[in-house]
């Protein structure tokens, strides 16, 4: 089942889809006379990383790490304050419009809260027709006919057509949700803790129709979220965030097996297990995640790594690989 | 005897389009110093009947319709208001999920945690002060000196969360319901909040009641468990037995269906089909009988009743058990 990408991977030959280079984005923090930047919150500080087409990246990490803001400034929803994003080898999101419009066609978005990101007062026709209607795709009868076979793609009947959001249950709104995003035909879609609003029994069933997608249709993710066995069930390769930085990333194989950062060590054995029988060796962190305004120096994570050494606390590691040639990229003093 | 005692208790909730009967009939009982989940999806009941033991339902459009809540031999139901109150944060009381609504955000937590005590316990402001401190200090809370002075908005999700916990057991609470406690809070902090609970609990010999829908926060907080479906409880047991051999079909769904850290990558979840049906408008017989692979005639027509396997522990409402 596994796909792992080595170098020697037929991928490899044509440019990746999409290929992130030092991507950053602070957010200023105004206040006193004249609304002065007093500071600046690091929320994404230097993420690069490369997805090859048709694979899925799962993006791990704890409330305030950056995940988030990374999807959304690969999207240039939020213009990122420095860094590059390629798509398919072309730059996007210089300043003209037009052209972002142009490569949007290509990315795409699913959101976590299924209650807020659909219009009310519009049908669903009406809002997976949207796309279609934007980039003035096909006829009035074949954006009606295109809707019906997103529809029945997510696993809904035509009778919804008609109703409103309000009427649907989380999963089935988020379902709405996925056929949006698909009514363009992407390449990549960035799925934003696409479950984490749903209950377990629904869940699974969303994430079915997303593994789904990705073997039928070649669609390429971003799979953000918090939850490490639910980006192992949808990820050929995992990232796992800590303050606005990718600390680790791997084949998912290989991370779950053998993680080498002490954070994700930390965070695969906080997971409780649906097993009274599983005795877990917890590795409880103490303290609490500094803030993203006035990050420590070197290492972010020395302040709660329970094996900090000295020179964590004064040299940030770099994300390199673990071995000479590996695919597993770790960014810690005590990993070589 | 045991130390809450619940039996037939519902809720009913007035709607535009009708009532609807949240927690429908519900029995369990709770020892003294026991640690019972109560698990199932949103809309189960299982805040609700938190809600319930507390007297803590909206009312109107809530109320509680009938049965029984039996506490240290005393009967809550139909308890007025002030009643409830002298019992509630003294014997009984009641942590909720997200510490930042639960807070008041413009007193500081001091003058918060020191309420309770001057209330139930009628410490002056000096003496509830340190006891305050003390309490915070207990729950793993760092310059508990300092932090007493601070606004809620000063702390974070795992602190605040902590705070919460302090407020509850100021009193040395009998029972403590505790209503998806760390399902806000990031796992590497829940793992924390938890550990704290269980020594607190231990510590004060108190008995738990852990609302959650977080089946893996059970199995490792929890030495038995009541499974909600549709406002009944569908299974009632202990979780080395539930997990090892869950009796209801929905259990057994609910669990296989949990996305859980494999060995290997599946490509497909197990699933229950279809969805909860709607509270306003469920179905005769059985709620679950749309969803169960096993249905029979008789599901369809008349509701199991929660009934002991021979020879288990168990108890589930299912006609054709695993």
């Amino acid at each position: 089942m596994w796909r792992v990408m080595t170098q020697t991977d037929d991928n490899s030959m044509q440019p990746p889809l999409l290929d992130v280079r030092g991507l950053k984005k602070y957010f200023a923090v105004r206040g006193g006379w004249f609304g002065r930047v007093r500071a600046q919150v690091r929320a994404l500080d230097g993420v690069s990383f490369t997805l090859h087409h048709g694979k899925t990246l799962g993006l791990v990490g704890e409330s305030g790490c950056g995940k988030s803001t990374l999807g959304r400034a690969l999207l240039h929803l939020q213009p990122p304050t420095a860094g590059e994003v390629l798509l398919n080898g072309v730059s996007i999101g210089a300043n003209r419009r037009q052209l972002l419009l142009e490569e949007r066609r290509q990315m795409q978005i699913i959101f976590q809260d299924p209650f807020a990101s659909l219009s009310p007062r519009r049908t669903v026709a009406q809002i997976i027709r949207e796309p279609l209607d934007i980039h003035n795709i096909g006829t009035a009868a074949s954006r009606r006919g295109r809707v019906e076979e997103l529809l029945s793609i997510v696993g809904m009947r035509t009778n919804a057509l008609n109703r409103y959001p309000h009427e649907f249950s989380g999963g089935q709104r988020q379902r709405i949700g996925i056929a949006r995003a698909l009514a363009l035909d992407p390449q990549f879609i960035v799925a934003d803790e696409p479950v984490s609003a749903l209950d377990v029994s629904v869940q699974s069933q969303v994430l079915n129709l997303i593994s789904k997608l990705q073997r039928e249709r070649g669609i390429a993710f971003l799979f953000i979220s918090h939850d490490l066995a639910v980006i192992q069930h949808v990820s050929d390769e995992v990232g796992v965030m800590y303050l606005g930085k990718i600390v680790e990333q791997a084949p998912a194989a290989d991370i779950y097996r053998a993680p080498r950062h002490p954070y994700t060590q930390a965070l695969l054995s906080a997971i409780p297990v649906p097993d009274p029988q599983h005795k877990s060796r917890r590795i409880i962190l103490r303290g609490d995640v500094p803030s993203p305004l006035n990050p420590p120096p070197g290492c972010a994570f020395h302040t709660r790594c329970p094996v900090a050494i000295e020179r964590c606390r004064h040299i940030q590691p770099e994300l390199k690989p673990a071995m000479a040639g590996s695919t597993h990229r770790v960014a810690c003093h005590l990993a070589d | 005897m045991p130390l809450l005692r619940v039996r037939d208790l519902a809720v009913e909730f007035r709607t535009q389009q009708g009532v609807a009967r949240a927690v429908d009939g519900i029995s369990f009982d709770l020892h003294a110093g026991e640690t019972l989940g109560l698990v199932g999806e949103s809309g189960c009941g299982k805040t609700v009947t938190g809600l319930a033991l507390l007297g803590l339902i909206p009312s109107p459009p809530g109320h509680i319709a009938g049965g029984s809540i039996e506490f240290m031999g005393k009967e809550l139901v139909g308890l007025d208001d002030a009643q409830m109150r002298a019992i509630r944060g003294r014997d009984i009381s009641m942590i909720f999920q997200e510490p930042m609504t639960a807070l008041n955000p413009v007193f500081r937590i001091g003058s918060q945690m020191g309420d309770v005590l001057r209330l139930h316990q009628g410490l002056s402001r000096k003496q509830a002060r340190t006891a305050a401190i003390e309490m915070l200090a207990k729950v793993g809370i760092p310059e508990p000196a300092q932090r007493i002075d601070n606004y809620p908005h000063e702390l974070s999700g795992g602190m605040r969360q902590r705070v919460m916990i302090a407020m509850a057991l100021s009193c040395g609470p009998q029972l403590l319901v505790a209503d998806e406690p760390t399902t806000a809070l990031d796992v590497t902090t829940q793992a924390q909040v938890l550990e704290q609970i269980a020594k607190l609990q231990k510590e004060f010999g108190m008995a738990m009641i852990l609302v959650t829908h977080d089946l893996g926060v059970v199995a490792e907080t929890c030495q038995r468990a009541l499974v909600m479906y549709c406002g009944r409880i569908v299974e009632d047991s202990p979780v080395t037995e539930l997990y090892a051999t869950p009796r209801h079909p929905y259990t057994a769904g609910l669990l296989a269906s949990i996305p859980r850290l494999r060995n290997e990558r599946i490509s497909e979840l197990p699933v229950i089909p279809g969805m909860v049906p709607d509270v306003l408008h469920l179905p005769a017989g059985c709620s679950f009988a749309d969803r169960c692979s096993k249905v029979q005639a008789i599901c369809r027509t008349s509701a199991p009743l929660l009934k002991k396997l021979p020879g288990r522990e168990a108890h589930v409402a299912c006609y054709d058990p695993n």
